[in-house]
């Protein structure tokens, strides 16, 4: 069954731009993406939007529905009224190419600013011998298709541009966690959490994981375990004293 | 090295948006909700602590346990009839323990975001801009204390155990009246909010790597972990319990509810 939707699409380059209207036909089962298409095949030739895999897998599409972080391939026309006026914008926090297509390298140099994972001296890589029940907390942080959502609507930098030099978002700090909690990473990670990616920043309101298309539990499972990893390093006199008595290991 | 394309152009404007937020659902009840419930548990909890009616055998009124003054509201209410502090204390006997658990919810990682959302409006909802025009989180002081959380969750046991004592004595007591099962409902949900907290969950094993090598630990946390994932849901339950049960006892001390096993 078809219908005739409102969208707002915004529409512009390096920031310029406006909210420009159009009408358009929808078909069952169709997602916001297929309309972004439709525009472009019958309205808009040059409407800009990033796409790749059309599968919720490639991160390529994130944009904001109705003012809210989405997938465009993922979000079904069904889950709208047939007489809303749907809003489609950039996402927020990243300087537009144009239309809907941002300049994300902020994610990618913040990327590079995570040192690799480091194995112990001597360990090859193949001699690396895990328990599963070692390993599977990290793992779920590999579900991550890098949309960048979760860096897009957290507030420390999506309100605040100043931030950026300061804070690596969550996607990165979970990349910290997901590699201070490896078993056989030896980089000290925690003073540099805080004091050179802005774990400190995070104010645990949770709307990285709100957005996220993998259902990572961002917060609870990476910034919140490693913001008390940070707590033990720099804010705990027991457990530092612990440490030194004890010697305790990992 | 070759450059096989030109650098491309600064690129520094977001797309210029005039709105607050272009969200079309009711991100405003959630906090306007939540603001409404922290508010009303903090305006009971300095009328409890100013209520003097503590105490109705064999119920101690939540708020006022452990009683440690020498006062006389704290006939009945203290621990082993210990009063480490003296008749030379006036102020109101509640405030020298409410602090700890105030604290622990205050630092809680889950009230945490409730109250930076209702309140401080930092950010309201996810995608709604923030009023202020700027930030630094909980990097400088006053908000880097919300670091100490785990000591709180320390005493937060010590409390929760308290609690638990109390209930247990009322529900031994005969002839068992309602007051006994309230106080008992409430212990458990205070434990079970105290247990989930994420500082237990990091303590218990949280800051391991190798769980492997720490079977019991991991069990541990497996089990905290459960709590945990539904921390929200045990911090309002209990929250709302303790408001009750320690109204409850404070109605039932002052007589206005006397029904038979009340």
């Amino acid at each position: 069954m078809s219908y005739k939707a409102k969208f707002r699409i915004w529409r512009g380059e390096s920031g310029e731009g406006k909210l420009e209207d159009f009408t358009v036909e929808v078909n069952e089962g169709e997602v916001v993406l297929d309309i972004i298409h439709r525009l472009q095949a019958t309205q808009a030739p040059d409407l800009a939007v990033r796409w790749n895999c059309k599968a919720g897998k490639c991160g390529s599409c994130s944009v904001e529905i109705n003012g809210k972080p989405r997938l465009s391939c993922m979000t079904r026309m069904s889950t709208f009224a047939e007489d809303e006026t749907i809003t489609v914008t950039p996402m927020r926090t990243f300087p537009v190419i144009k239309d809907l297509v941002t300049d994300v390298s902020y994610n990618y140099q913040k990327a590079r600013e995570v040192p690799s994972f480091t194995p112990p001296e001597g360990v090859r890589p193949g001699e690396y011998r895990m328990q599963q029940v070692d390993v599977e907390r990290s793992q779920e942080f590999r579900k991550c298709i890098e949309c960048f959502m979760c860096n897009n609507v957290c507030h420390v930098v999506r309100d605040h541009e100043e931030n950026k030099p300061a804070f690596s978002g969550p996607r990165f700090l979970m990349r910290i966690a997901e590699l201070d909690m490896h078993p056989y990473d030896v980089a000290d990670r925690k003073e540099s959490a805080q004091e050179d990616h802005g774990l400190g920043y995070c104010n645990i309101t949770k709307c990285c994981t709100e957005v996220c298309p993998e259902h990572i539990k961002i917060t609870d499972n990476a910034l919140i375990p490693m913001k008390e990893r940070v707590a033990d390093r720099k804010y705990d006199p027991l457990v530092w004293l612990g440490s030194k008595i004890f010697k305790r290991a990992k | 090295m070759t450059q096989t394309t030109p650098d491309a152009p600064a690129r520094k404007q977001r797309a210029q948006v005039k709105v607050r937020t272009l969200r079309t659902d009711r991100w405003w009840l959630t906090p306007l909700l939540v603001f409404l419930g922290l508010s009303s548990f903090l305006i009971y909890g300095v009328w409890a602590i100013l209520d003097t009616s503590n105490f109705a055998e064999p119920y101690i009124a939540p708020f006022a346990a452990p009683c440690l003054t020498t006062q006389e509201v704290c006939d009945g209410a203290r621990l082993f009839g210990w009063a480490p502090v003296g008749d030379w204390y006036a102020l109101p006997p509640g405030l020298l323990i409410l602090g700890l658990p105030g604290g622990f919810r205050l630092t809680c990682y889950y009230y945490r975001k409730s109250y930076y959302r209702s309140f401080w409006l930092s950010p309201a909802a996810c995608a709604v801009q923030e009023p202020h025009g700027k930030y630094t989180g909980e990097t400088r002081f006053p908000l880097i204390m919300q670091n100490i959380h785990r000591y709180f969750f320390y005493f937060a046991l010590l409390i929760g155990a308290i609690l638990t004592y109390d209930a247990v004595l009322a529900v031994v007591h005969k002839p068992i009246g309602l007051g006994s099962w309230i106080l008992m409902l409430n212990a458990v949900l205070i434990l079970g909010y105290t247990l989930g907290c994420h500082s237990c969950r990091h303590i218990t094993a949280g800051r391991l790597n190798h769980f492997s090598r720490h079977p019991l630990r991991y069990r541990a946390w497996t089990f905290v972990s459960k709590l945990n994932a539904k921390h929200q849901q045990w911090a309002w339950a209990s929250m709302f319990s303790v408001m009750g049960a320690d109204l409850y006892v404070r109605l039932v001390a002052k007589g206005i509810i006397a029904f038979p096993f009340a």
